[in-house]
């Protein structure tokens, strides 16, 4: 084994730094937080005129490596980065999947840092069991028509397309008859409404009501969209998203530090173990964007790397705020707020994380089932 | 080079070697055989046959000069077999010490964790119950003291070949300062969490293979969901001690040592190999301590009988790793290593 990054790797994360840097301060940061999204169109930019957004972008012949290192990047500088991630796994898809002129009307203006994407998959009474959705489009002359609705479509308030899940044929079986599409936001019939959360990030419910489109915006084939999500599930787990502890322990040792709590042995034995969980979480993410490297599926190793990373994530947030008393609970910005409130903050961020992108008990199927050889419990 | 996870050609030929031997020479039967003593003078015999104990030592005093990375391949095969034999304790011990009757392996070394107390007593020494040398900390020297192994050990939860030995009685020789102690002790540290990761590993599949082969309610207890969730959250430990493991190994190779590594918390980067060796030796005590208990745990009432291997490797789980001291001290003592001494940091 080896462990030692490539000088063309410690490059990239010189590059990536300095966009970062450059485009990132505390106003741009509270801005994200004010507005619930987690959204920077200058970082984009800047990350896509550098070319930094068609090395990280997921598939074939790329380097999971540069995906993994801009994100773990953004964690540790808290940069609104989510809008980017999104750009660049659907980007991978469509470079995968799409059509040339997809990939030259989308994939361009997503590689440049200029459009976003938000994913329309999750609905009502669709969520872990994704194959339920009801979300449909019918054939009409040579368009499809589309009606349904869609939970948790994070960050369509400011993506220029959405990347639609939809039944085409009800009839052809759990994981048949899907089509996926790549559609305009402001296509006449598509509509959102804000969904709140506990943390300051923003999600919507989007409503699809006779959204007319052409064949042209079929991702892959029509009734084989199950194999266009797969891919997309592929790029995204285990290696992006695995970072917060590191910052998480930055900021709880630099207020530790601050007022002389880093001297409580206590203390101290918790923030050994935070460390070490930091390690770990690393690791096993780089094992997972090094598998894809190497070409080999990476599906169960990025549920093992997503399970760990996520709770431990959850747990020390939830450590760090006890630990920090009465001042962990003050919010982002509030004067004499723990760690300037980014524990609390941590704590309610951590929560989604062990459902976001697939929960923790659909990983634990998929690692007992895939890794472990165990028999399908459903 | 860059980042990889796969077995280096070397370190899969060792893999592959030393998997094979272990698992031929020392099967579950001669780990019993073994006990309470938890020493088999056969299986060390045919270890010396492949010259295994002498591997550590450098190649100018006539050992294999192996590289860390090369050894914890063997001891996460020596982990994974459970095998009774002082091997790790006496490799790092043969750095200090390496005489050719030690090389060779006709004697056995050990080493004491802890200092000599005032009496000059060096306590539960691992590998002490058979060992023809110890090399400890005695009044603020290293030194190795050559006299006879009691050949008994006090009945202990890992049946392990623990003794107390002398610091002061038999043919005392000093070695150097106290602060050459620690590196051995990481050395130690590294090569006992790879001994530990191989204890997770096994236990983990024996579980697997229980839950699949068990059955209740007329199916396999492994297609229930509590199951499978409790043994899927092993991988990551069982990969995470591994990964640790062979990362302080590797930062040792390639000379990460006394301040030559990273220690960069604001950035998460740790390459220095001392808090790398604390944190692979406290992470894999915890992986091979709850996969050891999971899977004792499903295989029922039947776990905790002594017929049933399983006991076998919950013990040395916690007998293997505790030997170390209290993991709340260690984790304290990671804390400096990462952040500075307590004292220096407060109130800044
Ligand atoms: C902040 C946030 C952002 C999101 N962004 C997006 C987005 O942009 N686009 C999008 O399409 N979706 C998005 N999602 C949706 C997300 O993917 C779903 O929340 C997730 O798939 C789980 O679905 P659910 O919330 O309906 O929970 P359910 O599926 O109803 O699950 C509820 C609980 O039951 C458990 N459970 C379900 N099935 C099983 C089973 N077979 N075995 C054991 N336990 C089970 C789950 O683990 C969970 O704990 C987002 C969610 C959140 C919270």
């Amino acid at each position: 084994m080896d462990f030692r990054l490539t000088d063309r790797h410690e490059a990239l994360r010189t590059e990536i730094r300095a966009c970062i840097d450059a485009h990132i301060d505390d106003e741009v940061i509270a801005r994200a937080h004010r507005t619930g999204a987690n959204h920077c169109v200058e970082l984009a930019k800047a990350l896509g005129d550098v070319g930094l957004l068609a090395q990280a972008m997921p598939g074939e012949g790329q380097d999971p490596m540069a995906m993994w290192m801009l994100s773990s990047e953004a964690e540790k500088a808290g940069a609104p980065f989510d809008s980017v991630g999104m750009a660049l796994v659907i980007a991978g898809v469509l470079n995968a999947a799409g059509t040339p002129s997809q990939n030259q009307r989308v994939t361009a203006a997503l590689l440049a840092g200029e459009e976003f994407v938000c994913f329309g998959l999750t609905e009502p009474d669709g969520g872990s069991d994704l194959p339920a959705i009801s979300t449909r489009a019918v054939r009409d002359g040579d368009e499809w028509v589309i009606n349904g609705s869609k939970m948790w479509t994070t960050m369509a308030q400011v993506s220029d397309w959405v990347f639609l899940l939809t039944r085409t044929d009800p009839d052809a079986g759990r994981y048949g008859g899907f089509t996926v599409f790549i559609i305009l936001m402001d296509t006449p019939g598509i509509s959102a409404d804000p969904i709140h959360t506990m943390s300051t990030e923003r999600s919507n419910v989007t409503f699809y009501d006779d959204v007319r489109v052409g064949d042209e915006w079929v991702v892959g084939e029509a009734n084989e969209g199950w194999q266009v999500v797969s891919i997309m599930f592929g790029f995204e787990r285990g290696i992006a998203n695995t970072g917060a502890l590191t910052p998480l322990l930055r900021r709880f040792a630099q207020w530790a530090a601050h007022t002389g709590v880093i001297a409580d042995p206590v203390h101290r034995e918790h923030m050994a173990q935070v460390a070490i969980d930091a390690q770990v979480a690393e690791l096993l993410t780089q094992r997972t964007a090094w598998t894809a490297a190497v070409g080999e599926p990476s599906g169960t190793q990025g549920s093992i790397a997503k399970v760990f990373a996520t709770e431990a994530y959850q747990r020390h947030a939830r450590w760090a705020q006890a630990a920090a008393g009465p001042e962990g609970l003050l919010g982002l910005g509030e004067s004499g707020a723990a760690a300037e409130g980014w524990i609390d903050h941590d704590v309610r961020h951590s929560v989604p994380q062990t459902f976001q992108g697939g929960t923790t008990e659909i990983n634990r199927n998929n690692i007992a089932e895939r890794h472990l050889g165990l028999p399908r419990a459903r | 080079m860059a980042l990889d996870f796969s077995l280096s050609a070397d370190q899969e030929a060792i893999a592959d070697t030393f998997g094979a031997f272990f698992a031929k020479e020392s099967p579950v039967d001669v780990v019993r055989a073994a006990e309470p003593l938890g020493y088999s003078p056969q299986l060390w015999q045919k270890l010396r046959s492949l010259e295994a104990p002498g591997m550590a030592a450098p190649d100018q005093e006539g050992g294999g000069g192996a590289t860390l990375s090369a050894l914890v391949v063997v001891a996460e095969a020596l982990g994974e077999a459970i095998a009774p034999v002082p091997l790790i304790e006496h490799w790092v011990a043969s750095r200090a010490c390496p005489a050719p009757e030690i090389v060779s392996g006709e004697r056995i070394a050990a080493i004491a964790l802890r200092p000599a107390d005032a009496d000059g007593t060096w306590r539960l020494v691992p590998g002490g119950a058979v060992a023809d040398v110890v090399v400890g900390l005695d009044g603020g020297e290293l030194v190795a003291v050559h006299s006879p192994a009691p050949m008994a050990a006090p009945s202990n939860h890992g049946s392990a070949p623990l003794a107390d030995r002398s610091a002061r009685e038999g043919d005392r020789v000093v070695l150097g300062e106290a602060s050459e102690l620690d590196p051995l002790l990481d050395m130690w540290r590294v090569l006992t969490a790879a001994a530990l990761v191989g204890i997770a590993e096994r236990a983990m599949r024996m579980g697997v293979d229980y839950v699949l082969e068990r059955h209740q309610f007329g199916r396999p207890i492994g297609s229930f969901q509590a199951i499978q969730h409790g043994l899927a959250d092993l991988p990551a430990l069982v990969d995470g001690g591994r990964f640790l493991a062979h990362k302080a190994a590797w930062a040792f190779d390639e000379g990460m040592v006394d301040g030559a590594g990273v220690i960069d918390m604001d950035e998460g980067n740790v390459t220095e190999f001392a808090p790398l060796a604390a944190m692979a030796m406290l992470h894999a005590a915890d992986a091979a301590a709850v996969s050891t208990d999971r899977s004792l745990h499903y295989h029922g009432g039947y776990g905790f009988s002594l017929e049933y291997d399983i006991q076998l490797y919950f013990r040395r789980a916690r007998g293997w790793a505790n030997i170390v001291g209290d993991p709340s001290r260690e984790r304290r003592r990671l804390a400096d290593l990462l952040w500075g001494p307590a004292k220096a940091m407060a109130g800044r």
